[in-house]
């Protein structure tokens, strides 16, 4: 077996060129199908391939394929190449037996076509199946939806009444609202440096302040800080804040 | 008919699926086995000699009343009902592979059939036809896949067995396949 594979598509023994047709490769599930639907074609015995010809046809097929799906093809036609190559070199004469390069293939095929067997086999019966009906079959709801309410306004009414008069009287609760008062912080603050230049946290916030007193100045503090009304400087973690005049500083 | 097959036949008429001949026992306690079978070839009869439009039919492991196939066409043209769609080639190998050799991972099915198979694994596994039924030693611990009992249904097959044996393959494995 000398004749040579040759990507152009002919070979050089003058064996008859590959069927001009076009082959959509989705007629074939997979590498293996193609090979041996090639084998068939070529009627040659699957124990005894001839590897370059049966290589050269199936590398003519997968070129009319966008080689971005071709990935299981070439890993194909690689290994016949591989195959191809094994088959090229010298055969010990001696006794030893010669392990033939096509046999894990010849395995592979005779499984991928006991399997085609199968799928024969499961297509007629899944056929036979689709052709009949079984009955259809609408699962009920595992709750049934409840009846919609039927209810008066009266009857509505009387059982909000049965209801009060079953419980004793509420506690009411007085909520006091506390609401944080930046607008009224800013103002004392405004004042105090207007006093003097240089104010300390500790002058703004008295020991007993409440907290949405502390809160107050600090959001007063901090919104006059970003307007740059003052200058807001702590020297050191958790020391006495320093509060200077921003127009005082500037005056000076 | 008699009163046993006129039990087992609304039961198989109200249920969606095959039943199974120990759950149409279960119907009557007093029915011995002998006795389902003979009401079962009863219905089975009564439909076939009266000839009605449905018949009844052993298929995925149980008993189910089907349509008669001369009214597939009929019944599908006036949008009554629909046949499930046909399975493709490459689900249909990869299907024939895992009934032979279940429990299979998905290395060994790519291994025989030279391809890829997680898509159709998946949609495999979607339509109910197989189920993952362990996990394989080896590296990753590889999910392995069995058919189910919707996978009889499809085919219209009883049992597993009902497959013809690797040996009566026209081309044998020389790796036995296991036993079913």
């Amino acid at each position: 077996m000398t004749d040579g594979v040759q990507f152009g598509g002919y070979t050089a023994d003058g064996s008859s060129p590959p069927p001009s047709f076009v082959v959509e490769l989705t007629e074939f599930s997979g590498p293996l199908d193609l090979l041996l639907t090639l084998i068939r074609e070529e009627q040659v015995d699957i124990y005894d391939i001839p590897i370059a010809r049966v290589a050269e046809q199936f590398l003519a097929r997968i070129r009319t394929m966008a080689l971005n799906d071709a990935a299981d093809y070439l890993e194909m036609a690689a290994r016949l190449l591989r195959i191809k190559a094994q088959m090229l070199l010298p055969r010990g004469d001696g006794g030893e037996a010669w392990d033939d390069p096509r046999a894990e293939l010849v395995r592979r095929l005779l499984e991928y076509q006991q399997m085609r067997e199968v799928v024969d086999v499961l297509e007629r019966a899944g056929e036979e199946r689709r052709s009949r009906f079984a009955r259809a079959y609408i699962p009920l709801a595992a709750a049934p939806p409840e009846a919609p309410l039927a209810l008066s306004l009266s009857e509505l009414l009387a059982a909000v009444d049965r209801i009060l008069r079953t419980t004793k009287d509420p506690t009411m609760h007085d909520v006091i609202a506390r609401s944080v008062d930046v607008p009224g912080a800013i103002t004392l603050i405004r004042a105090l440096l207007a006093l003097r230049a240089h104010a300390m946290w500790t002058d703004l916030v008295s020991r007993d302040a409440e907290p949405w007193q502390i809160l107050s100045t600090l959001l007063g503090l901090l919104e006059m800080a970003k307007l740059g009304e003052c200058k807001v400087l702590q020297p050191r973690p958790f020391a006495n804040v320093e509060i200077t005049s921003d127009a005082a500083s500037e005056a000076a | 008919m008699t009163p046993l097959a006129k039990l087992l036949e609304a039961a198989l008429f109200a249920s969606a699926r095959p039943i199974p001949t120990d759950e149409l026992a279960a119907l009557d306690a007093d029915a011995s086995k002998a006795a389902i079978a003979a009401a079962l070839d009863e219905v089975r009869e009564h439909y076939d000699v009266d000839g009605h439009g449905v018949e009844l039919v052993e298929i995925g492991g149980g008993w189910q009343i089907l349509t008669r196939a001369e009214y597939t066409e009929a019944i599908e043209r006036a949008q009554l009902a629909s046949r499930p769609a046909r399975l493709s080639a490459a689900a249909l190998e990869t299907l024939a592979l895992i009934a032979y050799r279940q429990p299979l991972g998905r290395a060994e099915i790519e291994e025989i059939r030279g391809v890829s198979v997680g898509s159709v694994l998946k949609s495999l596994h979607e339509r109910g036809l197989i189920d993952v039924v362990g996990r394989g030693e080896g590296m990753g611990r590889p999910l392995l896949y069995g058919t189910t009992p919707i996978f009889l249904e499809y085919f219209a097959l009883r049992h597993l067995e009902e497959l013809p044996r690797s040996d009566e393959l026209a081309v044998a494995l020389k790796a036995e396949p296991r036993p079913l």
